[in-house]
């Protein structure tokens, strides 16, 4: 073989690394940006400068304008962009393990079974047996969200069920744990209710510092393996035959990556109720720019979802102005589209 | 490489899908590394069921027997250390490019103590891009490329972690004559490395052409087998087949099948 084609192949198989990484650099800064954005956007607008020096050296700004950033905002801005991030790293992995691209946390229902699981707490204070307070919401999503991962997988490994087969059964999830979530709402008290409707809008007004440190634990806990996963991941792109002769344990790569896939979606929806399309977008925005190599698009992926979610928040506040509106809402007003165009673009094929 | 020779043994194999057994008890003579044995038959015959036992896709009980270790009872990991297997189709909407891929095959389950690093992983992905002769397409995204070049990206993915047994179920299927006749030159020059390599094949001309032996199976058990001028003779065809065939040697030697009706 030629040792002049091999350094070409080399350099540019260099050249392409060298180009990703730039891009999950740039991704990484524009999400910064818009973090910054979003905590300067709202009912009484601040300066980017005084933003910025705020979150650098508190200390040396006015203390309302320390209140605002600090004690408002920051809690909302870095839960969106932890939301975000956790969404879009589970829709990733969904994708992959189910290989189905309109595979995420809500458009299969693993959201909604996790909002029913939380419905179940805080609505009739049911739980497991030990558990209890705060962790019940939490730890319902997470059992129901896991529940509804496997019987997703039981279905998409069923023979002859395809893709689209997938799709409508997760559908048919969403409805069925939106029905359970209602009767739930039917017979709740009053005050149980009005606690659960503020809960369920998907919305970041619930976001506190204790939450987020709950939230960033779990992330932090969950993400390295993932990422640790990224070659078999890539493997299980070529196809589980393929995989299986490379030697990836496909099954339990399966199982464990459904494991996050449930923790992430669970702690999301615990703590801001059911956000939309995320997961969806976040991950195909992040393979469009940076391909399908797992150590490359898990990452990406990430910090899209973050960097949507931030935006979405962004939006949230500004399209009324003086209002915020649930960035639930938002975030499907932008998934939607996207959703449609997947459709169409699998047609084509 | 340091060649030398192995025996793979298959002994009452047992294999197929739930309520639908398609080998039962089946034994087949030994393949020897340096050898390209075609596996051949009609449809539903079980040669992709006795590839995919093999590699240990489909559950299967019996014995696989190479160089005196028990590949039935390996795990995964080990298995992939000793056994490749190309799938007749792979996914064609892969936003990979072909290195990569290739790089993710080597990297997706630990090899041996050697092997280490990005940099061993990059040179090897590289040389095995060249051998198979798309050096060229490295960088491509894989959904980009045609029939043909997918086809050797996935051979190249198949042998880059340089198994010892290569099972390619119908390489040259979806293949322009071209591609075909490289392929085959490849599985040769594969098995003159010291590898047993084993392939499902329709095409019975190219199987006389350029295999080394050839099995004929039938109804999950095996209809003949030796050389392929030996294994597919007119009487087995007719008998496997349902079709009457004329062998002519043509010019260079070689047998050559045409078809003539059915029997």
């Amino acid at each position: 073989m030629s040792e002049t084609t091999v350094q070409s192949i080399a350099k540019g198989y260099r050249q392409q690394f060298t180009k990703r990484i730039l891009l999950l650099v740039s991704l990484g800064v524009a999400t910064l940006i818009s973090f910054c954005i979003d905590i300067a956007v709202g009912p009484s607008t601040l300066r980017y400068g005084d933003v910025i020096e705020a979150i650098l050296s508190p200390d040396s700004v006015e203390l309302a304008t320390r209140v605002i950033v600090w004690e408002v905002r920051m809690p909302y801005s870095i839960m969106a962009l932890l939301v975000g991030a956790a969404l879009s790293i589970a829709g990733c992995e969904m994708q992959t393990i189910m290989n189905n691209a309109m595979a995420s946390p809500f458009t299969l229902g693993v959201s909604a079974a996790a909002s029913f699981g939380a419905a179940l707490a805080i609505i009739m204070g049911l739980s497991v047996p030990g558990i209890g307070g705060e962790w019940m919401v939490i730890v319902n999503a997470f059992i129901f969200a896991f529940g509804a991962t496997l019987l997703l997988q039981a279905l998409s490994s069923m023979r002859g069920a395809g893709p689209e087969g997938l799709v409508l059964f997760g559908i048919a999830l969403v409805f069925t744990f939106n029905a359970f979530t209602g009767i739930m709402q039917y017979i709740a008290s009053a005050e149980a209710l009005q606690q659960f409707i503020f809960w369920s809008l998907g919305s970041l007004t619930k976001a506190n510092w204790d939450n987020i440190r709950l939230l960033a634990v779990i992330f932090a806990l969950v993400v390295p393996f993932s990422l640790a996963s990224a070659w078999k991941l890539t493997a299980l792109r070529l196809g589980e035959d393929s995989a299986r002769s490379f030697g990836v344990q496909v099954s339990r790569l399966r199982f464990l990556s459904l494991l996050r896939v449930s923790i992430l979606t669970a702690g999301s929806v615990a703590f801001v109720g059911t956000i939309g399309f995320i997961g969806l977008v976040g991950p195909h925005i992040a393979k469009l720019l940076i391909g399908e190599d797992h150590r490359f698009s898990l990452p990406a992926s990430i910090l899209s979802g973050a960097l949507i979610m931030s935006l979405a928040s962004v939006a949230s506040k500004a399209v009324v102005g003086g209002a915020i509106i649930p960035v639930g809402i938002v975030t499907s007003l932008i998934g939607v589209p996207v959703f449609i165009l997947l459709i169409f673009n699998k047609r084509k094929r | 490489m340091i060649v030398t020779s192995a025996t793979l043994h298959i002994d009452k194999l047992v294999a197929g899908y739930p309520g639908k057994p398609v080998l039962e008890a089946l034994t087949l003579p030994p393949f020897q590394t340096g050898e390209v044995t075609v596996l051949t038959g009609p449809n539903a015959a079980g040669k992709s069921t006795l590839l995919r036992a093999m590699a240990g896709l489909l559950r299967a009980t019996g014995s696989i027997q190479f160089d005196n270790r028990e590949l039935l009872s390996m795990n995964a990991r080990t298995r992939a250390g000793l056994l490749s297997f190309m799938p007749q189709t792979v996914p064609t909407d892969i936003n990979l490019s072909v290195i990569e891929a290739v790089i993710s095959a080597l990297k997706a389950s630990p090899m041996d103590a050697t092997s280490s690093g990005n940099e061993w992983a990059q040179r090897r992905a590289f040389a095995i891009l060249e051998r198979v002769g798309i050096g060229h397409l490295a960088l491509e995204p894989l959904h980009q490329l045609s029939g043909g070049q997918r086809q050797m990206a996935s051979l190249a993915r198949t042998v880059v972690r340089d198994p010892k047994i290569l099972l390619l179920d119908e390489p040259t299927s979806a293949l322009d004559l071209k591609h075909q006749v490289k392929v085959m030159k490849l599985a040769r020059s594969f098995a003159a490395d010291g590898r047993v390599v084993i392939i499902v094949l329709h095409d019975l001309n190219l199987a006389l052409r350029w295999a080394d032996r050839a099995v004929v199976m039938d109804k999950g058990k095996i209809a003949s087998f030796g050389t392929p001028a030996d294994a597919i003779t007119p009487d087995v065809i007719a008998r496997v087949y349902g079709v009457k065939v004329r062998v002519d040697n043509c010019s260079g030697g070689l047998p050559h099948l045409v078809v003539e009706d059915e029997v």
